[in-house]
């Protein structure tokens, strides 16, 4: 096959020269990696798992039973009007996603550092890529939810169509955690025993097992700095018709976006001594 | 025009700087009292490295191991950033640093296609529209849909090989892959980068097999201890950079040495004790090497290995191609006597330690020596075998 006449630009690669191209382009390009990456992840996850799917459901079901002996018959916590098994399984379906995507991500260049030493692909597809395998995680388990609301006869309206809005931000809060912890991972591997307990206290800053509204002052203005805050807030109003989250919700999106551009430029610096120091 | 420049670059590496956040933590606050202090080991891995490469050209880069080679193709692939120093591709690079990086065992061949394809910078679409030339030229078309893990090794590195091999970039980056396969494999990797020679595409070829580089590529540079030695046509290259193997590791250069093995000394010495060294044509030839096995190793085998001053290989003897040893930890002296066989010429011989799955030493490079004699010896011929040549007259009467 001959070559193509015109002359491609010069391509450099010189210390501190950083990627120019913008993160989405990257993103963009990269997206067929991106989609084979996590094509392989599912799977081998679903490879020899006989039970497979099942092992989706399991963690949030128990998590829930849990919550309602604990939070709901004990505590007797508010559940908004809404029963508190629904109230909680929703809330532990967004954070099972939320978990998992970083989770996963922190891990993911560390368990691919073979690659990355040896071949030059868009390193932020590797982050990206971690974070759809456990949307279908979710979207199974959005299933459940939707047959305990047939069961509590909880009936969605409209605000059900602002489902793709509220996964929208989920993802983005996951994915801006995954960029901060896998690139911190890459030098300091101290982050892959840290995800673990930090990921369990932050279950519970955030309102999976009871409603935001048990705070007040400026507890909730701390609280509402907590993404997951606003996420789940507004993934309840959506499909469970809970009260609208309010200005906590602007504050919960502002770090998602801090989170986000902030993982952004640091991944951005850090990818470039990757291959040296992982 | 140039496609490849490599302008004065340099690279450092920090040597045992595998820190914790801890460790971190006080060396930060370390150096508050007292900056500038060293956290580790460095080295230059490169020092003023520059060289250019035309396009359609091919380029060879020879060296031992730890000169700098493989940072050469790292740099360019945009794998890692020099320290100093810039370098600049134009077009598509596409580097070849190992076979198979990426492929997942649990997943199908078919499957392992597109992803590696995909990590190799293809899209889905330039995937698909070679995928038939791919498997064509791999071979493994029953095996598409099972596993690459019950894959032999050998079909796992033609299939491997052959994603790799129809990327079409603009500039291709290859680092020694023909050390493992089998011969059959060489021959195809080879004759596909001949190929991408004459489709124009611009060749960088780092290699130990200084035959194949010689046939590959017109132009090499000689690499030594991170800086440029000698550049130029490769047939001169090589022939100093095999000369220059004259290194009795007896005398106090540093040994070989590996996790496992280390070679304290090589020589080769006439079989009869001399007054001189000289190695005459005729006299037998002792290959000696003295190393110690500092860790046991299931299977561990060694090889000496003959190489003509032009890089083609004259034998190399396994030892267990003749007897079965096992080598528990201790010092060791391998002879290896050679018949009066070698024409008068310069020789290098190298020493190769490893097991069936693992290379730990490979240095076909480590002493060279000389065959001295009569000019009258044609020097054509790399052998002198002697063999009895039978001739018979045939009468037509009978």
């Amino acid at each position: 096959m001959p070559l193509p006449n015109a002359s491609p630009p010069w391509k450099q690669n010189a210390a501190g020269a950083e990627t120019r191209t913008a993160a989405w382009l990257t993103l963009w390009r990269s997206r067929d990696l991106i989609t084979f990456f996590a094509l392989r992840d599912l799977r081998v996850r679903y490879k020899q798992a006989a039970l497979g799917v099942v092992w989706v459901l399991l963690q949030p079901i128990a998590s829930v039973v849990i919550f309602t002996l604990v939070f709901g018959r004990l505590a007797k916590i508010s559940s908004q009007g809404i029963p508190y098994p629904l109230f909680a399984l929703l809330g532990m379906v967004v954070w099972t996603y939320f978990s998992t995507a970083t989770v996963r991500g922190s891990e993911v260049l560390v368990n691919n550092s073979q690659l990355v030493t040896k071949v030059s692909f868009p390193r932020i597809a590797a982050p990206a890529a971690a974070m759809l395998p456990p949307l279908v995680d979710l979207v199974v388990s959005m299933v459940l939810v939707a047959l305990l609301m047939v069961f509590y006869q909880v009936s969605p309206t409209w605000r059900l169509l602002a489902t793709p809005l509220w996964i929208v931000v989920l993802v983005l809060a996951a994915f801006g955690m995954a960029l901060w912890l896998s690139a911190l991972n890459v030098r300091y591997r101290d982050v892959q025993h840290a995800v673990g307990p930090m990921m369990q206290i932050w279950l519970f800053a955030s309102p999976v097992a009871y409603p935001s509204s048990l705070l007040s002052g400026w507890h909730e203005w701390l609280y509402a700095l907590n993404p997951m805050t606003g996420v789940i807030e507004l993934a309840r109003w959506s499909v469970l018709n809970t009260p609208w989250p309010g200005w906590p919700l602007a504050v919960s999106l502002g770090t998602v976006a801090a989170l986000l551009t902030g993982g952004l430029a640091y991944f951005r610096r850090a990818e470039r001594s990757f291959a040296d120091v992982i | 025009m140039d496609v490849v420049q490599f302008d004065r670059v340099s690279k450092r590496y920090v040597l045992g700087q595998r820190l914790n956040a801890r460790e971190a933590l006080t060396a930060a606050a370390a150096a508050v009292f007292r900056p500038r202090r060293e956290l580790g080991r460095e080295l230059w891995s490169l020092r003023d490295v520059g060289f250019s490469v035309a396009e359609g050209e091919a380029l060879g880069i020879v060296g031992r191991n730890g000169a700098g080679k493989s940072t050469i193709l790292k740099i360019l692939a945009g794998i890692t950033a020099p320290t100093t120093g810039v370098s600049r591709t134009r077009g598509r690079v596409a580097a070849l640093l190992e076979v198979g990086t990426g492929f997942h065992p649990e997943l199908s061949g078919r499957e392992n296609v597109y992803l590696n394809g995909a990590i190799l910078g293809m899209s889905r679409r330039d995937i698909t529209s070679r995928f038939d030339e791919i498997v064509d030229f791999s071979g493994v078309e029953r095996f598409l849909d099972t596993p690459v893990k019950r894959y032999s090794s050998g079909m796992y590195l033609r299939l491997a090989f052959a994603v790799a091999a129809h990327l079409e970039p603009d500039v291709l980056v290859v680092d020694e892959i023909l050390a493992v396969g089998d011969a059959e494999f060489q021959r195809k990797c080879i004759g596909r980068m001949q190929e991408a020679e004459q489709e124009g595409r611009t060749l960088v070829f780092v290699s130990h097999d200084l035959e194949t580089l010689t046939k590959i590529c017109p132009r090499s540079l000689w690499l030594e201890a991170g800086e440029i030695r000698e550049a130029g046509a490769t047939a001169t290259i090589v022939r100093d950079y095999v000369v220059s193997g004259l290194l009795p590791t007896a005398d106090g250069t540093a040994p070989l040495q590996s996790e496992r093995v280390t070679v304290h000394a090589m020589r080769v010495v006439p079989e009869i004790e001399q007054a001189s060294d000289a190695l005459l044509r005729g006299d037998r030839l002792r290959i000696e090497v003295d190393f110690e096995v500092t860790e046991e190793t299931p299977g561990l085998d060694l090889a000496l290995v003959l190489t003509t001053a032009a890089g083609v290989r004259v034998f190399d003897e396994l030892l267990s191609d003749t007897t079965l040893m096992r080598l528990p930890v201790g010092n060791y002296r391998a002879k290896l006597v050679v018949p009066p066989l070698l024409n008068v010429g310069d020789y290098t011989a190298g020493i190769w330690f490893g097991t069936q799955y693992e290379d730990f030493i490979d240095q076909p490079v480590v002493a060279s020596f000389t065959v001295q004699g009569s000019v009258s010896y044609r020097s054509e011929r790399l052998l002198v075998l002697s063999l009895p040549l039978v001739v018979q007259p045939l009468d037509a009467a009978s």
